[in-house]
């Protein structure tokens, strides 16, 4: 709580309430025995998220980010330290309840969409609604189809979608269940950049307009640039922790291309081989 | 997450994987059908058999003499004509036959057989349900008893024997049998079946005829010996009863006071029935276990399959475990999937068996063949139960995989 009265985010003036914190997880650690010796991959993480945040976790490969979401899914256990998920205690809990926790307070949102084979857009937003246990199920897996605009598309098989519109069935299915967050793991990365823009205005816009709450894995910077507030992992550590100053707008900036993002690196053109393989 | 939940995510799934789904079922349709089909045909050799020996008589009593077992009686009384009509009049049964037989040769021509001639009495064809064939010929009657006559009625064998042909009608030819002359009245219709020496080669002759011309069988008091009596009950509920009944007559007749001196024998078919009965039994139950392997074939190919299934729906699984599924929800999934792909394997199986059954009776009509409840019952057992045993291994690693495994699964 005396952290939040610390931050000095505009927001804290906004509202004179303390903001629930959905995520508040205190010095973890994650220890991977590995025979003989072990790994530690998390060195002690202490990270609060509040209700209406859009945060991406960044970080090189091994830096301990998709352990750290696995934690944060509740998918995997840590070794010591504590995890609140919207108040609840998970960081001790059994695999059966852990699945109830999944069900209710996270939806996920994969690289590789995860959607099942031969099953319409209606039903793979039902899943989490069958597993709850939820009675109502077509109607709130057809909001929250119409929700990421899709409505149109209810009876469409995974093959008979886009990319980009497989990534917005499985927003969807992160949706359906009102979840105290959405966790995604690089959520445009097997996108091309239009449905990747397309996604990421849907986030934006569930963020903006539904204030949900929204937690980005990625290592790619433009895309951290798209949302409020950026955490840097390194070596299982947190290294720096920012708000963004002013956040992109997806589809209202061209992403710069690799030519312009390096130009001034380089000493001299070089062509690659000899001359006459180009003639 | 209820079972009919359970139950809407695995007929789904076995939807998503049509082709699989009736591959694997295939195994158990053909090791259910093999079960079924093999079965009904072991019972229907089982029930050909045993109703072959009802026609030669289950309940129809063989007395006979015997040595008495005792060994210190040696007299041995043979039986006669007057007893056989005391048994008839016993309570409970309906005729005796009686027969003496004696070796006589026939001659017809040059060709000649040597054979025990069965002398008979009129009511031997339906002791034994074994007629003349229709061809105009006619069985030995009361009044040829009467007269003695010398009227012989031939086996089919016994006619090929002699005239060279079993199909020759040799009726009204005249033959000679230890140097007198019979007439043939009759040729009895071919028999084949039951155990023994082939029934085919015989000559019957009218039991006085036997008695009196071919040999001397008179005995003191006026009666006349005779080999065996073949002795009809009214019903095999029976068979016990008049057995002791015939029993006790001839012990008293024959004054028998110790067991063990009894000079005859009464013997029944339906032991040999039994016997038989239990050695087709075993070759029901030998059909039924080979055919079984074949059902554990396709258990284990259910298995095979189940495991391949849920290496390939790792990501599933995985992606099932995030969004909740506890994993009670994937081990009843994959569970009732592999108990829905052995029943309907079963069902199947049990259509197959029926066909088999159908298509082995058009082949064999003398086999009645059906499907028999308790073996239905049984294919639908063991098929669900293979889908509990077999689906089991699988669907518990399904749901033993942890889900962050399962998500980053290749």
């Amino acid at each position: 709580m005396f952290k939040w009265f610390n931050r000095k985010t505009t927001e804290s003036v906004a509202e004179p309430e303390a903001p629930k914190a959905v995520i508040d997880i205190r010095d973890i650690t994650r220890t991977y025995e590995m025979g003989e010796f072990s790994l530690q991959v998390l060195k002690g993480i202490s990270l609060q998220i509040f209700k209406g945040e859009f945060v991406s976790i960044m970080g090189p490969s091994g830096s301990g980010k998709s352990t750290l979401m696995n934690i944060l899914g509740a998918l995997d256990q840590p070794t010591s330290g504590e995890y609140f998920l919207d108040g609840v205690d998970v960081s001790k809990l059994g695999e059966t309840t852990l699945a109830g926790v999944r069900n209710k307070k996270i939806g996920f949102v994969f690289q590789s969409f995860n959607l099942l084979r031969r099953t319409t857009a209606l039903r793979q937003v039902e899943l989490p609604l069958v597993y709850g246990g939820v009675s109502g199920r077509s109607q709130k897996a057809k909001a929250a189809l119409e929700s990421v605009g899709l409505g149109q598309r209810l009876d469409h098989l995974p093959s008979e979608l886009s990319g980009g519109q497989q990534q917005r069935v499985a927003i969807a299915r992160a949706l359906v269940n009102e979840p105290a967050m959405i966790l995604a793991d690089e959520p445009t990365g097997n996108l091309d950049s239009r449905s990747g823009t397309e996604v990421m205005q849907i986030f934006q816009q569930l963020n903006r307009d539904q204030g949900i709450t929204i937690v980005f894995v990625t290592h790619d910077p433009w895309i951290a640039r798209h949302t409020k507030r950026v955490v840097m992992l390194r070596d299982g550590k947190i290294v720096a922790d920012r708000h963004v100053a002013a956040p992109l707008v997806a589809g209202e900036t061209e992403r710069p291309s690799e030519a312009e993002e390096l130009e001034g690196v380089f000493k001299e053109a070089y062509y690659g081989g000899a001359k006459a393989e180009y003639t | 997450m209820n079972l009919i939940e359970s139950f809407r995510i695995a007929i789904n799934s076995l939807m998503i994987n049509r082709l699989r789904a009736i591959l694997t079922t295939l195994g158990i349709l053909i090791g259910v059908g093999a079960v079924v089909g093999l079965t009904s045909l072991g019972r229907g050799v089982e029930n050909y058999v045993s109703g072959q020996f009802t026609s030669l008589g289950a309940n129809t009593l063989t007395v006979s003499s015997t040595r008495p077992s005792s060994g210190t009686r040696t007299v041995i009384q043979p039986l006669t004509d007057k007893e056989a009509i005391a048994i008839a009049r016993l309570p409970g049964i309906q005729r005796v036959a009686t027969q003496y037989n004696v070796s006589g040769t026939l001659l017809a021509g040059t060709e000649s057989v040597s054979l025990t001639l069965n002398g008979v009495t009129a009511n031997y064809v339906e002791v034994n349900e074994w007629r003349p064939r229709n061809d105009g010929g006619r069985f030995i009657s009361q009044q040829d008893i009467n007269d003695a006559a010398r009227v012989v009625v031939l086996g089919e064998s016994t006619v090929e024997d002699l005239y060279g042909d079993p199909n020759f009608n040799p009726i009204n030819l005249s033959l000679q049998i230890n140097g007198r002359i019979f007439t043939v009245i009759g040729v009895m219709e071919n028999r084949s079946g039951g155990a023994g020496a082939d029934q085919n080669a015989a000559a019957f002759v009218p039991i006085s005829t036997a008695q009196s011309r071919l040999d001397n069988a008179r005995v003191r008091g006026g009666a006349y010996k005779v080999s065996q009596m073949q002795v009809q009950v009214e019903s095999k509920d029976a068979i016990e009863m008049s057995m002791a009944a015939i029993e006790v007559y001839l012990a008293g007749a024959h004054d028998i006071i110790y067991s063990g001196d009894e000079d005859f024998r009464v013997s029944n078919q339906g032991d040999l029935l039994s016997s038989i009965t239990q050695v087709t039994g075993i070759l029901t139950l030998f059909l039924a276990g080979v055919s079984g392997i074949s059902l554990l074939v396709g258990g284990i190919g259910i298995m095979n399959i189940m495991l391949v299934s849920v290496t390939e729906r790792t990501r599933e699984i995985g992606l099932r475990k995030a969004v909740g599924a506890r994993g009670l929800d994937i081990l009843s999934q994959f569970l009732i999937e592999s108990i829905l792909l052995s029943l309907i394997g079963g069902a199947l199986g049990i259509v197959l068996g029926w066909l088999i059954s159908l298509i082995g009776g058009a082949l064999v009509p003398d086999l009645d063949l059906s499907l028999t409840l308790d073996s239905v019952l049984l294919a639908t057992g063991i098929s669900s139960f293979v889908g509990v045993f077999f689906g089991l291994y699988p669907a518990n690693r399904a749901a033993r995989m942890r889900p962050i495994e399962a998500l980053r699964f290749e």
